[in-house]
Formats: C-alpha cells, structure tokens, sequence
C-alpha cells in the first residue's frame, strides 16, 4: 500500500493535546518548539503543518 | 535517374524542411540536444521519402506499394511510445514535474508530425507530376504553412484572464485571493514563501474552459511551464517551496501559486498565457445534446 500522506511526528507544548503511535516531541517553549519543527521538517522531508497555536506536525506529501 | 527522380527529391526536401521547421527549441526545453535532433530529423526524412515514393507507385499503378502506409503508421506510432517514455522516465527527475497529460500531448505531438511530414512531400510531389517544378514548390510551400497552422493549438491566454494576486497568509493558511492553497507552520518559512512566492488567479472565459483548467495535468503543465522559464526557488526535499494549482469550487476559477527565481510579473503573465491548453484536458459540455434541456451553459 502507498499511503499519500502521513503523519511524521507531532510537535507540542502541550501534551495534553496528542496521543497515539506516532513520534511526539514534547517541548517547554514556542521558540524550541519551531526549532525542533524547522529541523525535523529538513530532516524528514516533509511539511511543518501548524494545527492550533501549540502544535506543529510534520506531514509527508 | 528517371522520370521520377526529380519529383520524389522535391518532395523529400519539402518533407525534411517541415520537420525541421516544426522541430523547434523553445521554452519547453525539448528536445535539446543535437541527438534528439538527429533522430527527429532522421524519421521526419524516413516519413518525407514514403510520402514522395507513394505518388509514383500510384502512377505506375503499383496499389499494393500503399501498404508500405501502414508501416509508416505503425512506426510513427513507435515514435510516440518512445516519446511517452523517455519523458515519463525524465519527469521523476525534474523539480516541478511536466505530468503525464503534457508528456502525452508532446508525444502525440511527435508522432502527428511526421504525418504532416507525408501530407507535405506527398503533395508537393504529385503537384511536380501533374503540373511542373513551380506548382511543386508552391504546393510544398503552402503545405508547410499548413502544417504549421494545423500544428500550432490553442493558447491559455485565449481561453482565461490572468491577474497577478499577492499571495498572503491567514494564520497558517496560504492563500491566493481567497483560494486556499496549503498550510505552511514555521514562521520562516512564510516569511520565504512571501519573499518569492507569486500568485495568479486565472478566471475562464466560458463554462468549457472551467472545465478544461481544472483538469490536473492542464495545471500541471502550466506549473511546469513557469518553473522552466522563470527558475524554480526550490530543491529536493522541501515539499513546503512545491508549486501549487488549486481550484475555487464556487466559480472554478484556478489559482496559482510559484515561487520563481525571478519575480517578474509581465513575465510570468506572458508565460502562462503561452501555455498550450492539452488536448487532453479539453472539454465541451456547451456542445452536448443535453444543454438544449433546462438553463443553458454558456
């Protein structure tokens, strides 16, 4: 199966709001938050996706 | 040497002139090279020799040497595999893809032009027997012209007005007027994205044309097109800088979203108006049976 799109990793400073299988990068700062996001978005080659104002994911298209 | 010799030459030089007139280098990049070139020329000179010998086996009525056609057919027909999948094995290399739809309409391309090719030598040949040399080359000059109108389709900008929006962002959410394109998190990234990006909205003329445009390979192509004559600011593995076509539902007006290397809007607006419309991606619901019924489309 090839799946279109898919969820990488979830970044967050508020991890209240993610659960689940997949990778979750839990940070104390807005500012470390869009760091971690910048690099795993370079890293993994996908999109920095943001979803509420305390939570980034990292889709692959 | 016989009586023949002259005329079926006449015909093979009209034929090789088409097919190097109409095997240009353009915007499209393709093809570029001497060899691609060499095996163009080369077919479009097989294909003016069979258009040329047909004339005098009909006068000398030898019918059966028409078959010798449907070799012609079937080898043109290979032309176009071939086309089809060079570019199709190309396009995954290519920053911001042709598409399949382009690649097909290009390979039709090809082939239909080495029949051009025939039509050409075949008729500037059999002008050279029924008249003289001079109603051969004004039959042979007028077929290029011929070839040259039947070959050239249409155009994108017959078919849609094209305005240059600001691309600008809601929150997270890039838009183009107010066509959603796609969400884009890190502020540095939107911040690149403003700094390069343009935007276009392209509005259609008629009911034909909303179809014609949202077809995906049609706006592919013009994504294409502008990445290949404006830059491209992007590289492998920044799916965030990918250019993007998307479609407003309500009134099917497309907007586009680039980020070229050079920002010229004259430019970019003359380059999308060049954009061939696909013959595949054509469409005319106002021609079928059913629009006499109820409100007319227009």
């Amino acid at each position: 199966m090839n799946l279109e799109k898919y969820i990488l990793a979830v970044i967050t400073t508020n991890p209240s709001k993610v659960t689940g299988g997949t990778a979750i990068f839990i940070c104390e700062t807005k500012q470390e938050m869009e760091q971690v996001a910048a690099n795993l978005e370079a890293i993994l080659d996908g999109i920095a996706h943001l979803i509420s104002e305390d939570l980034y994911v990292i889709v692959k298209h | 040497m016989n009586e023949y010799t002259y005329p079926i030459l006449l015909g093979l030089v009209f034929g090789v002139i088409t097919r190097i007139y109409m095997l240009r280098t353009d915007y499209r990049q393709y093809p570029t090279y001497l060899h691609g070139k060499i095996i163009h020329v080369a077919l479009g000179f097989i294909a003016a020799g069979l258009g040329a010998v047909a004339v005098p086996s009909i006068m000398e009525q030898e019918f059966t040497a028409i078959t010798f056609l449907t070799i012609a057919a079937s080898q043109f027909r290979d032309v176009r595999n071939m086309e089809r999948n060079t570019l199709t094995e190309l396009d995954q290399f290519e920053l911001v893809k042709r598409g399949n739809t382009y690649i097909e309409g290009v390979a039709i391309a090809f082939e239909s032009r080495n029949y051009l090719v025939i039509l050409t030598s075949f008729a500037s040949t059999f002008a050279y027997l029924v008249w003289n040399v001079w109603a051969g080359i004004l039959v042979g000059i007028i077929s290029i012209f011929i070839s040259k109108k039947l070959m050239s389709g249409g155009r994108l900008k017959d078919i849609v007005d094209i305005e240059y929006v600001k691309p600008r962002f809601d929150g997270a959410g890039l838009y183009v007027d107010n066509i959603y394109i796609m969400n884009i998190g890190l502020p540095a990234r939107q911040e690149e994205v403003l700094k390069y990006g343009m935007g276009f909205v392209l509005k259609p003329k008629n009911f034909n044309v909303r179809s014609t445009i949202a077809n995906l390979g049609q706006r592919q192509a013009i994504l294409h097109d502008i990445s290949t004559a404006l830059g491209v600011y992007r590289d492998s593995g920044t799916p965030a800088l990918v250019p993007l076509a998307k479609r407003d539902l309500d009134d099917g007006r497309i907007g586009i979203f680039v980020l070229p290397q050079e920002k010229d809007v004259e430019k970019a607006i003359a380059v999308i108006g060049q954009v061939p419309t696909l013959e595949n991606a054509i469409r005319m619901p106002t021609e079928s049976k059913a629009n006499k019924k109820g409100k007319r489309l227009e």
